[in-house]
């Protein structure tokens, strides 16, 4: 097993690996310098810390989980406050009042997690909003803009879903963490709703979620909607129910029931736009 | 000790034998590690003797433990549901189609909640609720969105709260895949009346946070709508 020439093979498809982990390059000496000392059997281990360090924790207790949800702060938070601040990008009157709104909820987000968990707090990551290029008009085209708020605000909304089972019988961080997910879900509703007003392939929108990606984005988004068609809660068919004047729709079905989604698909999506 | 609605005045006690009412939320944030006491509180609550709807007795008796909360959102999914079938059956003056698509729709999933929930808890759930709207204007858009907006911020609140309460991952995460789609609709609500009023702060305090409130707050709201003599003797709260 040659471990360097992973790291190239990784290097090749995602240019900005060494630069995604570093300031720890450090750690890749370490392993160097360890050379045949290091078993064989404890390779894949460490290789998959290198990645948790680069791409972000899966949470596995309640400090996991705060640490994971302020990183999504952090994203959020730069997101609008760039945003906020990118001359002509925002219209003025309701549609600044909202982005103004909303960055003011990220921001205290990120000041009450961090508050939270003290010292244990992972510092922000660098952001990168163009995705390595795929965005490069983030912050001069409105409707891109808007795209993304949405794609970051309906992930927010199925990242913390995910994480409620760590956080069982917790009054206090249980009760925080669902009253800050309300809060991601109202900012998707409203900035589902100024997407329709835009008209065009967001025309469509509704403040809720329909089917498997109805963003108008396109395939890039598919992951952050995956699994959003699901019909069955808890072994109960959606459209098997009745409703009026006949079973629920299938579309009924997926909008009434946001899915959740694992801390590893999150931190792939979030990864993206982290440098 | 008794969790039921009817002995509360305002004197609600929190664990900490403080009057709630006058805790504020953040100041509660404090009591880290309260929510074991209380839960174990609660499990040690006095039973009454009332075998629930299943085995002949009061149809509306909750249960109790995780079958009750399901039991108290299945009752707040009745009232939502309810309202929204009369909404849209008797829609209010000049509504858009727009506004009529929208009220269809939040009709629709409030019935998917009910629904749902009533097939989840079988055997155990209590029996359809009767509703008194004599409060509310139908034909008034003013009055019915209004009242849409009290509703859906009032269930926010109630699963924000009673979240904690829950002991089974997997009603949990039910709880959190239905509590988004509650404040999509309260967002789009207050959008309706007001654009712009989403998350004001009446609803997001100044960390960020969404309303949450106790199974006995909610149910007080709610009670000048529920004509059924509910039974939440046993109903985990706080």
């Amino acid at each position: 097993m040659n471990l360097f020439s992973i790291f190239d093979e990784i290097t090749h498809v995602d240019p900005e690996f060494h630069e995604r982990i570093s300031p720890r390059r450090a750690a890749i000496k370490n392993i160097a310098s360890m050379g045949t000392k290091v078993a064989f059997a404890a390779m894949p281990f460490m290789l998959g810390s290198l990645f948790k360090k680069a791409y972000g924790q899966v949470p596995t207790d309640v400090t996991g989980v705060l640490n994971y949800a302020l990183t999504l702060e952090y994203l959020e938070a730069e997101f609008y406050t760039m945003g906020a601040a990118a001359s002509g990008l925002v219209p003025s009157g309701p549609p600044r009042g909202a982005i103004t709104t909303i960055r003011d909820h990220e921001v205290a987000h990120v000041a009450f997690l961090k508050q939270v968990l003290g010292s244990d707090a992972v510092s922000k990551p660098s952001f990168d909003f163009t995705a390595g290029g795929t965005f490069n008009n983030v912050f001069t085209d409105y409707d891109t803009f808007l795209a993304l708020a949405q794609a970051f605000e309906d992930t927010g909304v199925r990242a913390y879903k995910g994480q409620a089972g760590l956080l069982k019988g917790n009054q206090v961080v249980l009760t925080a963490a669902l009253q800050i997910h309300a809060a991601e879900a109202r900012h998707a509703s409203h900035i589902r709703q100024m997407r329709r007003a835009r008209g065009g392939a967001a025309g469509s929108q509704k403040p809720w979620i329909t089917g498997a990606n109805d963003s108008g984005i396109g395939a890039v988004v598919d992951p952050i909607y995956a699994g959003e068609d699901n019909v069955m809660q808890a072994d109960v068919d959606i459209t098997s129910l009745n409703g009026v004047g006949g079973k629920l729709s299938a579309d009924a079905a997926t909008q009434s029931f946001d899915e959740p989604l694992t801390a590893e698909a999150v931190l792939a999506i979030a990864g993206l736009f982290i440098k | 000790m008794k969790n039921s609605i009817e002995k509360t005045d305002g004197q609600l006690l929190s664990v900490d034998g403080v009057a709630e009412t006058s805790v504020k939320r953040r100041q509660f944030l404090k009591y880290a590690g309260a929510g074991a006491a209380a839960a174990a509180l609660v499990a040690l609550g006095c039973k009454k003797d009332n075998p629930g709807p299943g085995m002949g007795g009061n149809e509306f008796y909750f249960g109790s433990g995780d079958i009750a909360i399901l039991n108290y959102a299945y009752a707040l999914e009745q009232l939502e549901a309810a309202f929204y079938t009369e909404v849209v059956a008797n829609p209010y003056s000049s509504i858009s189609d727009w506004e009529r698509a929208l009220m269809t729709d939040i009709r629709d999933h409030e019935i998917a909640h009910r629904e749902f929930f009533k097939a989840a808890l079988g055997q155990q759930a209590i029996a359809s609720l009767t509703f008194d709207f004599s409060a509310i204007n139908f034909s008034s858009r003013g009055s019915v969105l209004a009242t849409a907006k009290t509703f859906e911020d009032l269930g926010v609140s109630a699963y924000n709260g009673a979240g904690w309460l829950i002991a089974d991952v997997n009603y949990l995460a039910l709880a959190g895949k239905i509590v988004s789609v509650e404040a999509r609709h309260a967002a789009l609500v207050r959008d309706l009346i007001e654009n712009g009023s989403f998350a004001n702060d009446e609803v997001i305090d100044s960390n960020g946070l969404d309303l949450s409130n106790s199974p006995t707050v909610v149910l007080q709201a709610a009670a000048p709508f529920i004509k059924s003599p509910i039974d939440v003797t046993d109903l985990p709260t706080y």
